[in-house]
């Protein structure tokens, strides 16, 4: 149809270059909409937290608050968590079946206290850095059964906070035998996982070996839980199985700090961890 | 431009005061309410026994349990593109019926429409038709008048809490929600959703009707894209019936078209639109003016069809006293056989789906924090979080095995068996170690694909999911 046929129909009266607009006029009951809404907006800003100023914003007339909802949300949290976080704190970790709800509770609890506290170190999966042992493996330097795991994580290793910590050094034999010795002694070490570069070096190291290392790290190199000492003849290297890695350890030794978490975590922490830990695939 | 007082750009709803019709399509307008409100009413209420453990409703949608029940049908949160499926075809289904027949759907089965023709029918019983309603709407508040819309209101009301309430049965058990309903002690969110659905079906029912169509919906002008010259659709026989005019033996009538302008297909229209005008953004094409029309056609001996089903593209056609194409061929045409075709494909393939879906599945995510952990011996062991979906409703033993290559060796964690056991109508997460011996291909190889199988030892079923053997390749 031509504008010529609307002539009657109303317009808004606006007129640009001869251009007109028809009046379609919208529903009244859709401004009064649009009014509440502008009151409820009002209403909005007065009940509830909104304007900012300097400090803070305006905290509203409601008493609404996400800082307290999750404060609220928290303590509901602990308090419905505080019965089975009891019973797994006086837990005997040993007898704990895979699958109780305690068991299950401590996995979850476990998973969230670990990326929180261990995994700066430990990794996200739990596998390690060069220095910070891979927890998923089946090497364990202090044992690997969940009581040991437990203990590791209560009281540390090397540290001054916790008299209990597990306490072990290594001597720097940099100071007492030639690089020429340590050079042998790197070659013997090295056959004792069957990757010597130089078979007539590591002969010559083995007596040294005998002499200087296997106290603690026992005749085949098999290492001793007690006192932390690394099994030698397997495929796990904490600071790295090369030549040039294993003579550093021997010259200047290693000497890896692991803090007291008993305090911070208390007893349903530390047996979450434990738990979390064990079941990753290397517990034993 | 000197314009002194510029128009309202507001305007008070005008009120409609649809007249009763009598006529077939009046008729079917009244069995298609009959059959959908009987649909939505009464499905929770059917039963069917899936045996223990399992509810006995036909049609549930258990958001707690994330399970969707339909008839023998029971679909889990990892099936929902059977639910996007019949979304599409809902929406293709829409396409088809629109290019074909117009506004079909808004005519005749959206709720709005049908809710809106439940309450203009109590509307009627209450307070009489169109012009006691017109005369009731201008007359002063008496006590007749109070009486009379109050008890409209209450019957309107009991009707708007019936549909609000209708609607929690669908996602709990509908005998076991009515009676808590009526002890007062179902859950809030139950009165919550029957409160808002009973305020919007008063509201919408009882006061907005075609305002919801004409201002809030959004499907009007998505179908006027849809619709082209061979859409059936309700128009006006122009052609036919202009000049319009009384027909008064002494003012000429042999001049005048056949429409006798008495304003019946105005006064049934429930959008409050003349539909001689033309095709109007506000028309529902609920046909209810072709019946009033016929009926008027008759009693002066015309024949039907002044208001009738029309394509635009016989209008030219019918100007030059041609007859109409045959409906058939407005109907079939490319478009709607393309809209039929895909809205079947989707169809089939969702019945296909549904058919050669397993009892058992397992679905696998491998650990890739770290891809893979060396162990003491020097084997290398990969780690996957494997999922088993077990859709019976009883207990049953799931085999896990490895295939692929005969050096890799499977173990579940926390356990020493190679099955385990998964509840009735569960999912089980379970971590399983794949170990390959030092020095062996898949332990310095890159990446070995292999297969996880889960058999069922109960009855011997199997599924399988294919992944990778990270090795360490240095």
């Amino acid at each position: 149809m031509s504008a010529e046929e609307h002539k009657d129909i109303e317009t808004t009266g606006h007129e640009w270059d001869g251009i007109q607009e028809y009046n379609n006029p919208l529903p009244r009951w859709w401004l009064w909409t649009f009014y509440i809404t502008i009151i409820w907006g009002i209403g909005y800003t007065i009940a509830y937290p909104a304007w900012p100023l300097i400090e803070r914003a305006t905290p509203g007339l409601a008493g609404f608050s996400t800082r307290q909802n999750v404060a609220d949300d928290i303590a509901a949290a602990r308090a419905a968590n505080a019965e089975v976080e009891a019973q797994l704190a006086g837990a005997d970790l040993a007898s704990l079946a895979p699958g109780s709800p305690v068991y299950d509770y401590a996995v979850n609890a476990g998973a969230a206290l670990f990326m929180t506290n261990c995994s700066q170190c430990h990794g996200a999966g739990a596998d390690g850095a060069p220095g910070y042992p891979n927890l998923l493996d089946d090497a364990w330097l202090w044992g690997g059964d969940i009581e040991a795991i437990a203990y590791s994580v209560r009281h540390g290793i090397r540290n001054d906070q916790d008299p209990d910590a597990r306490w072990s050094e290594m001597p720097a034999f940099g100071e007492m035998l030639s690089e020429a010795e340590i050079g042998a002694v790197t070659q013997y070490v090295l056959s004792l996982s069957g990757n010597a570069d130089d078979a007539g070096l590591a002969q010559t190291g083995a007596t040294l070996f005998a002499d200087n290392c296997a106290a603690c790290h026992g005749e085949n190199g098999e290492g001793n839980r007690d006192i932390g000492a690394p099994n030698l003849n397997d495929a796990i290297w904490l600071y790295g199985g090369d030549a040039d890695s294993v003579t550093e350890t021997i010259t200047a030794s290693r000497f890896g700090v692991m803090p007291p978490w008993g305090e911070r975590l208390g007893d349903a922490g530390v047996n979450a961890l434990a738990v979390y830990v064990h079941q990753k695939g290397g517990g034993e | 431009m000197s314009d002194s007082t510029p128009p309202s750009l507001y305007a008070a709803r005008e009120p409609v005061f649809p007249r009763r019709v009598y006529g077939p399509f009046r008729n079917l307008k009244w069995w298609i309410m009959l059959v959908t409100l009987g649909i939505y009413y009464l499905t929770p209420w059917i039963r069917w026994d899936r045996g223990p453990n399992l509810p006995d409703q036909a049609v549930l949608v258990d958001m707690a349990g994330r399970r969707f029940y339909f008839l023998w049908i029971e679909i889990w949160p990892h099936e929902f593109y059977f639910v996007a499926g019949l979304l599409i075809m809902a929406g293709l289904g829409l396409f088809l019926f629109t290019s074909a027949l117009g506004r079909v759907w808004c005519g005749y089965a959206c709720p709005q429409t049908v809710w809106t023709d439940l309450f203009i029918l109590v509307e009627r019983w209450i307070e009489g038709d169109r012009n006691a309603r017109v005369r009731l709407w201008n007359a002063p508040w008496t006590l007749r008048k109070w009486r009379l819309r109050i008890t409209k209101w209450v019957v309107w009301l009991l009707i708007s809490v019936a549909t609000g309430g209708a609607w929690v049965f669908y996602f709990a058990d509908a005998p076991t929600l009515a009676r808590d309903l009526f002890t007062l002690s179902a859950h809030p969110i139950a009165y919550t959703s029957v409160a808002i659905l009973t305020g919007t079906t008063f509201l919408f029912g009882g006061f907005a009707r075609e305002q919801i169509c004409i201002y809030m919906c959004p499907w009007p002008r998505i179908q006027a894209a849809m619709m082209d010259e061979d859409t059936l659709t309700v128009a006006y026989r122009e052609w036919r019936g202009e000049p319009r005019g009384k027909h008064r033996k002494a003012e000429g009538a042999d001049q005048l078209g056949d429409c006798i302008d008495c304003s019946a297909c105005v006064n049934v229209c429930p959008v409050g639109i003349d539909i001689r005008d033309g095709q109007q953004l506000e028309c529902i094409t609920c046909a209810l003016c072709i019946d009033a029309c016929d009926d008027v056609m008759t009693k002066i001996g015309k024949p039907r069809g002044l208001i009738d089903y029309l394509a635009l593209s016989d209008e030219w056609r019918e100007r030059e006293g041609q007859p109409a194409k045959p409906i058939w061929s407005h109907v079939f045409r490319p478009r709607t056989i393309l809209y039929t075709s895909l809205w079947a494909l989707i169809g089939i393939g969702l019945v296909f789906a549904l058919f050669i879906r397993p009892e058992i599945d397992l679905s696998v995510a491998p650990v890739r924090n770290p891809t893979f952990v060396t162990l003491s011996d020097g084997s290398i062991r990969n780690t996957y979080d494997i999922r088993l979906r077990n859709k019976h409703p009883e207990v049953r033993r799931f085999k896990l095995s490895v295939v692929g290559d005969q050096m890799l060796v499977l173990r579940i964690e926390g356990s020493h068996y190679s099955s385990v056991e998964v509840p009735p109508d569960t999912a089980e997460l379970k971590r399983v170690y794949v170990t390959a011996p030092g020095g062996s291909a898949p332990a310095t190889d890159d990446r070995t694909e292999f297969r996880f199988w889960v058999e069922d030892l109960g009855n011997g079923e199997r599924a399988h999911a294919d992944t990778i053997f990270n090795g360490d390749a240095r």
